[in-house]
């Protein structure tokens, strides 16, 4: 079997779990490639349906195209949407780009509290009515339990510890030192209750995998990850502020695909352009306890 | 289309390959330095980084480790051992591997075995100088339990001996020596020096005297493990899925092949229910329609008749050898667990896509894993031990042995939460008197029962004691009907019981909490409670969703001497001969009557009354 035919069962497979195994159960989408990817492969595990929600944090610094898309894509598809933020960080402008906290608390609080209070009902959360064709404020106070999230294990150091199926406590606390077992195909899914876990279907995909499954399976991606002429394209996707777009010709799939398999990325990480990795070591495995993505 | 086809192939050839392998060995043994190495020398570390580790290293006056290259976590550092199985990847001109450094310190052995449950192929690293120790032994033994067959061993820090070509061989000979204990044959073993990069990616001109190949011309021989193509078919069913809300009305079987292939027009059967069914067809995505699928391909099905299966059977094809099913089985059982295991505790079970409550119920041996002696008999499996021993479930489970097919002859046990174990199984064991049988053989033999004859109730009742049962995939209207009946009895003087449900019994259906194992719980405790109604001389009304003919049997040993009525309504769950069906469509008035014409004739109520 081809590499990409085995990535691709064992997402499935791992989809399929999660689905049976939790009543509560919701995907990050964060609009980027590999989230992008993670919903493509739900449509295939259900059969061109996608049974949970998606949940997405806005920030209100993402760069618009980012929003347009989504939107595009949650009518195109007919997704259940549900985004959520931190407002009232927002509101009094604690953040990096109103010049009033670093880059590493502005992500905190933008996106690793908002997730948290997304995630267990206790902050706002908006859904989009496909009737009335806007969103709606989210009755639901439910808590998800299971979360499904879209991280690969070659992304980033701290990231290749994770497990396929990885338990939070109620505090979203990640503990790299006791991480459950898990034996060839067999997961945790038995958990006391305050406990949510992160489901990562796609941790053993490498960025290359996605780039030639994106390719082969003709999947539409926001065209941010495209040259358009100017020399430059987006890498990876986060909030206009703090992400950077990476010198690069690139103008479509086969060019990016190309580029990391020979060119000048293939030895540069792929994270380069975002710039809170940047502030001395252990940023990210810091955001990452804390409930980042 | 055929066009496409062939694009789509001539983009496969360009495919590389990728393989997962781990490396292992007692702590300390050299096995960072190892992957270091192998990062290191195949030029697949990211730009700078080797030279930025260096450079702290000078900085903070330590001496360079390839251990730090690959500690990317703080925590680690700090610790100085490495606690899980991290993820590296390189690549050599003949293909991309993942390597997953596997922990050597005893106390993550549960790591090293998540790392190693992952791989297709195993380096084990011995240092020449301190030699074989403990976990060079238990590594290697867990390496075979896991189904890794492809080994080889590494005889390390061969620098410090002066390259001796003694040292090398009284390793290799003291350690062929265990492996061929237990039965395993590695590939090869090879002389190296981590550090020094000796025989890793370029031929040592140091040992002149070994001729064989370096670590990384070896990986390259490793083969690639192909699914299990030629086995008998199996497929795990994972889920049964009916997207009606959005409108699509397919009722789709989906799993992942684990081995074989299915053709549409196939029959087939799923165990342990012993369900009989046909492929129609093969459903997928966004993909060409196919009229067959073979192993590792996750995939769907449709049937061509309606029968109700649970998640967790195994879908097999009928002419084919199938799985065993029994009640109790002989495994190898490897326990990580933080307690011990101890016979008569309640476990889980999870095999595939199978959950079961399961129960040691003999430790026929301890193998001691470090020195691998037949170790003292003990009464319970603790912590890193590895244990030949009898598992006991509740209700039969279907599994092949491990040797005749590794995907369903594997299975890890849950304590709690927490998965504590797994192992292989060796062979189906024949049970005397299944869990069940007995615990009701002690019931009727613990009963005190009172002066009332059963007969003395019939007559003041004017009614024989029966336990109503109502099956079906949708509960609720069921449930309505089954209520209506209680009223109407009731109003007609029988002595009549409601017996509502635990919500777990519901669990089949979309909207209600998902597959559960204490499902068996729950039929054992309600068949008990409407035993005991029963005996009191009340005819009992029950609902459970989708009961199958194994839990129709579970309940009707329970109940004896009872005798139960069981009423299918809609799709045929358990299609036993002595059950009433009731079609969907019927009108409840008519439906009601239905059931009480069949009371009647049963004997149940006298027809006087009626
Ligand atoms: N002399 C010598 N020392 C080595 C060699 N390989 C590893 N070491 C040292 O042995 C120690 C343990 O190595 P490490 O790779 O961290 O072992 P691990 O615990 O198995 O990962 C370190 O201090 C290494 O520098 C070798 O080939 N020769």
């Amino acid at each position: 079997m081809i590499i990409l035919d085995e990535l691709e069962s064992q997402s499935i497979y791992i989809l399929r779990e999660a689905y049976r195994e939790f009543k509560s159960l919701c995907m990050l989408w964060s609009i980027g490639k590999d989230s992008t990817v993670l919903l493509y492969l739900a449509r295939k595990a259900f059969f061109g349906h996608v049974p949970m929600p998606l949940v997405h944090i806005d920030t209100r610094y993402k760069i618009p195209e980012m929003i347009e898309y989504r939107d595009n894509l949650v009518k195109e598809w007919k997704l259940n949407l549900i985004y959520g933020m931190n407002r009232k960080a927002i509101d009094e402008k604690r953040t990096f780009p109103d010049g009033n906290v670093d880059r590493l608390t502005c992500c905190k609080s933008l996106k690793s509290d908002a997730l948290r209070q997304t995630l267990n009902g206790e902050g706002e959360r908006f859904i989009f009515s496909h009737s009335a064709g806007k969103y709606i404020p989210d009755t639901s106070r439910e808590a998800y339990t299971g979360v499904i999230v879209g991280v690969r294990a070659d992304e980033e150091g701290s990231r290749s510890k994770e497990r396929y199926f990885s338990p939070r406590d109620s505090e979203s606390d990640w503990r790299i030192e006791d991480q459950p077992p898990e034996f060839w195909n067999q997961y945790k899914t038995d958990f006391s209750s305050g406990t949510h876990v992160r489901i990562h279907p796609l941790l053993d995909w490498t960025e290359l995998n996605i780039w030639e499954y994106i390719e082969r399976e003709n999947i539409g991606v926001v065209s941010l990850y495209f040259d358009k002429g100017e020399g430059i394209r987006y890498r990876s996707l986060g909030c206009y502020p703090c992400t950077k777009p990476v010198e690069s010709k690139s103008k479509n799939v086969p060019e990016i695909i190309e580029e990391l398999r020979s060119g000048r990325f293939s030895n540069i990480a792929e994270r380069s352009g975002r710039e809170q990795d940047k502030d001395g070591g252990g940023t990210l495995e810091t955001l990452r306890r804390e409930g980042y993505m | 289309m055929e066009q496409m086809e062939q694009i789509k192939q001539t983009k496969q050839i360009k495919q590389i390959d990728q393989m997962n392998i781990v490396v292992i060995g007692h702590v300390d043994h050299g096995k960072s330095t190892v992957i270091g190495r192998l990062l290191s020398d195949t030029g697949s570390l990211p730009e700078g980084k080797l030279e930025q580790v260096k450079m702290q290293c000078r900085k903070s006056s330590r001496p360079f480790e390839y251990a730090f290259l690959l500690d990317a976590l703080k925590d680690e550092q700090s610790q100085g051992i490495t606690i899980d199985s991290a993820r590296c990847f390189f690549k050599t001109a003949k293909r991309n591997y993942i390597i997953i450094d596997a922990p050597g310190h005893i106390e993550f052995l549960k790591n090293m075995i998540t790392g190693a449950s992952r791989a297709e192929a195993a380096l084990l690293v011995i240092d020449a100088n301190e030699g074989v120790q403990e976990n060079s032994r238990r590594h290697g033994f867990m390496a075979s339990l896991l189904g890794i067959k492809q080994l080889v061993v590494l005889v390390n820090k061969l620098d410090i001996s002066g390259y001796s070509e003694s040292v090398y061989n009284g390793i290799r000979s003291e350690f062929t020596m265990f492996l061929d204990s237990i039965e395993v044959s590695p590939l090869e073993f090879i002389p190296i020096s981590a550090r020094e990069g000796e025989n890793i990616a370029v031929k040592s001109d140091k040992m002149p005297w070994y001729r064989g190949m370096t670590v990384i011309q070896r990986l390259d021989e490793f083969k690639k493990e192909k699914p299990l193509f030629h086995k008998p078919f199996r497929m795990p069913v994972q889920d049964i899925y009916k997207f009606t809300m959005y409108g699509d009305d397919r009722r789709i079987v989906a799993g992942t092949v684990s081995s074989g292939k299915i053709s549409a027009g196939d029959e087939v059967v799923f165990l342990p229910s012993g369900k009989k069914s046909e492929i129609n067809s093969v459903e997928a995505f966004n993909s060409p329609v196919e009229v067959s699928v073979s192993a590792g391909r996750a995939a769907g099905f449709t049937l061509k008749t309606q029968i109700y299966i649970h998640p967790g059977e195994i879908m097999c094809r009928t002419g084919d050898e199938l799985p065993f099913t029994s009640t109790a089985f002989r495994a190898n059982l490897f326990w990580v667990g933080k307690s011990p295991m101890i016979p008569g505790k309640k476990y889980k079970l999870k095999a595939g896509t199978m959950k079961a409550s399961v129960y040691l119920k003999e430790i026929i041996n301890i193998i001691d894993a470090s020195s691998l002696d037949e170790g003292a008999s003990r009464s319970e499996i603790l912590r890193h031990d590895v244990s030949e021993c009898i598992l006991q479930t509740l209700k039969p489970v279907s599994f092949d042995r491990f040797s005749d097919n590794e995907l369903t002859g594997r299975f890890v046990i849950v304590d709690g939460y927490e998965i504590a174990g797994g192992g292989i199984i060796m062979e189906p064991v024949q049970e005397s008197l299944s869990y069940l049988a007995e615990h009701a053989v002690r019931r009727d033999y613990r009963w005190v029962k009172g002066n009332v004859a059963m007969a003395a109730r019939h007559t003041r009742f004017s009614q024989k004691p029966r336990i109503i049962v109502f099956t079906g995939e949708e509960t609720l209207e069921w449930e309505g009907l089954a209520q209506a009946l209680e009223q109407d009895l009731w109003r007609e003087g029988r002595n009549v019981y409601y017996l509502g449900l635990s919500n777990i019994l519901r669990a089949i259906d979309n909207d209600g909490p998902r597959a559960s194992i204490d499902r068996e719980e729950e039929i054992c405790r309600l068949g008990e409670s409407a035993h005991l109604l029963a005996d009191a001389g009340l005819i009992v009304i029950t609902t459970i969703s989708g009961l199958d003919n194994y839990e129709y049997g579970m309940l009707k040993l329970i109940c004896e001497p009872h005798e139960i009525l069981l009423i299918n309504a809609g799709i045929v769950s358990a299609d036993t001969i002595d059950a009433l069906s009731i079609d969907s469509g019927l009108e409840a008035g008519e439906a009601l009557s239905k059931i009480k014409t069949s009371l009647r004739d049963r004997d149940i109520i006298p027809d006087f009354q009626i």
